[in-house]
């Protein structure tokens, strides 16, 4: 039940603000697909990939890498987009929510959040589901103590945790079972 | 003196406000049916709910109801979302309603298929003769059906009948979620949209000295900025852009601060303060004056922030003279009526329209924001402008959850009950949202030139209360005296948060219950049932103390420990009761959590779970960890290192058990968890080290200084 874009609406094409500022067109790798995209090199990946690239499953929480909402892959670490300069990314494989699964085809950990119902407002789960899918590459049998470490950088203010950590473990266990 | 106006029959939910039927469904060509509820979805589930409540009593599958934003253009008023009321409010209107227009439907189809009621029966929508005929409600629907002023005569089925209500129906809004589809208002993107951000002032009474406008125009990307009083914001054509010049206005901006805010942050200024003061329940027991034991306490709670995950955010398009405003407000209508008296403007040229955020757990910056976007929007005609508020001015300017101070007394008589209570509660006002009569309670409107006013500070009325909700215990002692001091006038802007007073109220009352407990020798679940003769409420009782496997006058070890509180939430919503499960090292870690619930009739259990569950965790986040700080010019905390909150390796197990009563009404259960948890934490903290905690949060300080 997300929300569609209202349509219809006719916007003047106004004026552009002032010049702007150094841009560079920079080359980035996400999901799998190469986009150039032209944008300040010191420009924070978040507003590229939300604003460019319309990928809104990476969220604003803090912008300074405190709370996770903004997390995404980068050459298999789960890092803060709010806080990485998309010139640093140039080369590198990105991964997002939007690339692990989709509707009707779900990535497991995906499934195990719908399955454990483990989200109320849901803010925060992209950005964990991409932190847990980081440590599952990394170390798939992974114990409680690891799981709860590898979240220490996500916040929830939900109070969803528990939900959140029993979604984490059924995903692991349904690896494994495999 | 004439009683011959005839008073409109009184109508259920929010029906009595909303009576035309077609303000709540729509039948649709393509075999849908639209529901229009006036409740907004927070995060609490509530639409997932509403859907389940009108497939039930329509007899067609979940997949055939959509349900559409709330939009003052055509939604019904229900005022807030707020208070745990939606299933009462939106669910039960849209139950009659729904109940009714299957009832009109099935007239239809009666007189179509030239059989009797009784004849019919429905399935998915299509409705079937014992002799063989068929019609779907599609094909019966003509636009006159629902356009008539419901009468609530049909009655909505039992709960025998049920086979939608009371299942695990998974949210709807899950998936999309999880896989970043767009979701909440910050994720709206329209044509050529702009960015805006607001530079504020530093802290509340500071004055703009010097602004250079010039240099922040001539930034990269900048498109506008808006200067009215202090009131500052910045539009770009990128997010970063418009984030850059804001920083920049920031440093360079002189302000004038002043010291308004008081010296120290200890909630027992409020004591200096003057009050207004009003005894809320008085019962007086002349035997207590022989009582042999006599008790005092004082609780108390610092400035609590939302703390929203998602700093607040709108977008606003200002075209031909109209605003059209999207929004996570919890009350559409009363933010228009707000806003159309800060911009000048007529209500009816403003559109506000419900977009969701992230959670908010009461009175956020939502409103604010959406403030700032029409402000930005209007000197951009024809372009829209999202605002997003960055972390830093949420934590500094949303209207935080009020301090709180609660006395209390006690006598014991000679058998160890209770034989008379006191209990005062001083705080600041805990409802100062838009809608009020007089003045705009919007921030942005305060600090323009021509400032448009707050209205006056206030509570929601009792029985609910704001700062006495759940003041007054739901045990049955024979004398008691409950007094209210409000304190109006707030040097920190307070409102609603998540469960209002009964938060503090609670915890003083669950609290104080176990060290009279204690003084009168008996074990705490035995000392509240032998005070408490409400079934529903021992019940809870009663299931927790089992589920948890509570042993009578268990003692702790000197490291882990065991506290129960309960409450019922307003004295009138679910009831809870809540077991804690505490360690204590270097500081204090809840580690397990049981709780009972009754919240009448479930619609969806584990929504209501769910529900529980978070305000379980975010009143342990609330009680051991939360405070905001501010020195007498202005906040201090306005990061996630200034005001931490629960992280996932602090987390707590959680145990929710349902009472479920299907023969009762639903009661909204987002609340309910708050007040028990806090205390049920502090008597956990007792018996574990036979210190008492009274002034939140239980910091590693509070404990090391109570145990010194
Ligand atoms: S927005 Fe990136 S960590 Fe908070
Ligand atoms: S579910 Fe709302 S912040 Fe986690």
């Amino acid at each position: 039940m997300s929300f569609d874009q209202p349509s219809g609406l006719s916007v003047r094409d106004g004026a552009r603000g002032a010049a702007p500022g150094h841009f560079m067109t920079l080359t980035i790798t996400v999901n799998g697909s190469t986009h150039s995209v032209a944008a300040e090199g010191e420009t924070p990946l978040l507003y590229v990939l939300r604003n460019d690239l319309k990928l809104k499953g990476a969220r604003f929480g803090c912008g300074t890498g405190l709370c996770g909402a903004c997390m995404v892959i980068i050459d298999g670490k789960a890092v803060p987009s709010c806080d990485v300069p998309v010139s640093a990314v140039a080369g590198k494989s990105i991964t997002t929510i939007e690339g692990l699964g989709d509707i009707g085809r779900l990535h497991p950990l995906q499934q195990a959040f719908v399955d454990e119902q483990a989200a109320q407002c849901g803010y925060c789960a992209s950005g964990i589901i991409m932190t847990a899918k980081a440590l599952l590459d990394a170390n798939p049998r992974p114990t409680d103590t690891e799981v709860r470490e590898a979240l220490e950088h996500n916040l929830c203010r939900c109070g969803t945790h528990h939900r959140i950590l029993r979604a984490i473990r059924r995903a692991v266990e349904g690896e494994g079972a495999k | 003196m004439s009683a011959s106006t005839t008073t409109p029959r009184k109508l259920p939910g929010s029906l009595e406000t909303n009576r035309q039927l077609d303000r709540w469904l729509r039948f649709d060509r393509d075999g849908t049916v639209t529901i229009f509820p006036g409740k907004v979805e927070i995060g609490q589930g509530i639409h997932t709910v509403l859907v389940q409540m009108v497939a039930e009593e329509l007899d067609i599958a979940l997949e055939r109801v959509r349900l559409a934003l709330a939009d003052t253009s055509y939604s019904p008023n229900e005022g807030m979302t707020s208070g745990s009321l939606s299933t009462q409010q939106s669910g039960i209107a849209l139950r009659y309603a729904a109940a009714e227009a299957r009832d009109l439907l099935m007239q239809r189809a009666a007189a179509k298929l030239g059989a009797s009621l009784e004849q019919l029966t429905v399935r998915d929508g299509t409705i079937t003769a014992r002799s063989g005929g068929s019609v779907t409600y599609w094909e019966l629907a003509s636009a006159d059906l629902l356009k008539r002023e419901a009468t609530a005569e049909v009655a909505p089925k039992m709960p025998e009948q049920h086979s939608v209500v009371g299942m695990n129906v998974q949210r709807l809004d899950i998936p999309g979620k999880i896989t970043g589809k767009p979701s909440y208002v910050q994720d709206m993107e329209l044509p050529d949209m702009l960015h805006g951000r607001i530079a504020r002032p530093p802290g509340p009474g500071a004055r703009l000295a010097a602004l250079d406008v010039a240099e922040i125009e001539a930034m990269p990307g900048v498109t506008a900025v808006v200067r009215d009083g202090v009131f500052i914001g910045v539009i770009a054509v990128r997010e970063e852009q418009a984030i850059r010049a804001q920083r920049r206005i920031l440093r360079s901006a002189q302000w004038e601060e002043q010291p308004t805010l008081p010296a120290n942050s200890d909630p027992r200024y409020l004591l200096d303060l003057e009050s207004e003061d009003e005894v809320i329940s008085e019962r007086v027991n002349d035997a207590a004056a022989a009582a042999a034991t006599r008790l005092e306490a004082e609780f108390s709670r610092p400035h609590i922030a939302h703390a929203s995950l998602a700093p607040s955010c709108a977008v606003a398009l200002f075209q031909g003279g109209k605003y059209t405003v999207w929004t996570h407000s919890q009350g559409i209508f009363p933010l228009r009526g707000d806003l159309a008296k800060v911009l000048g403007s007529a209500e009816n040229d403003i559109v506000v329209i419900h977009a969701e955020g992230a959670g908010c757990y009461g009175h956020n910056g939502a409103d604010d924001v959406a403030l700032d976007a029409a402000l930005l929007a209007r000197a951009v005609p024809g372009r829209a402008v999202r605002v997003q508020w960055m972390r830093e001015d949420e934590f500094a300017w949303e209207p935080f959850g009020s301090p709180m101070v609660v006395k209390m007394s006690a006598a014991l008589d000679a058998k160890g009950n209770i034989a008379s209570w006191t209990h005062d509660v001083w705080s600041h006002a805990h409802s100062t949202r838009p809608g009020s009569k007089d003045g705009a309670n919007l921030l942005a409107g305060w600090h323009l030139e021509k400032p448009v006013a707050a209205a006056r500070p206030g509570n929601p009325p009792l029985p609910g209360g704001g700062s006495h909700r759940n003041a007054i215990p739901l045990y049955e002692f024979p004398g008691q005296r409950i007094t209210n001091h409000l304190i109006r006038k707030a040097p920190l802007r307070t409102s609603a948060l998540r469960s209002l007073g009964a938060h503090v109220n609670v915890f003083a009352i669950e609290s104080f219950m176990d060290e009279l407990a204690v003084a009168a020798n008996a074990d705490p679940v035995e000392f509240r049932l032998r005070h408490l003769k409400d079934p529903r409420a021992r019940a809870v009782i009663e299931t927790v103390a089992a589920k948890a496997g509570w042993k009578p006058r268990e003692a702790g070890d000197g490291t882990r420990g065991r506290g129960l509180a309960f409450a019922r939430y307003k004295n009138a919503g679910c009831y809870v009761a809540v077991i804690v499960e505490i360690e204590v090292g270097n500081e204090v870690r809840v580690k397990r959590v049981f709780a009972a619930v009754d919240a009448g009739q479930a619609i969806n259990p584990d929504g209501i779970r769910n529900q529980t569950e978070g305000g379980i965790i975010q009143t342990v986040s609330w009680t051991l960890k939360e405070r905001v700080g501010f020195n007498r010019e202005r906040v201090t905390t306005l990061t996630w290192d200034d005001y931490p909150i629960l992280t996932f390796g602090e987390a707590p197990e959680v145990e929710v058990t349902l009472v479920n009563r299907p023969e009762l009404p639903p009661l909204g259960a987002g609340e309910g968890a708050q007040g028990p948890t806090g205390a049920a934490i502090a008597n956990a903290i007792y018996n574990a080290l036979g210190v008492r905690l009274r002034d939140m949060p239980f910091t590693r300080e509070k404990l090391i200084s109570a145990l010194a």
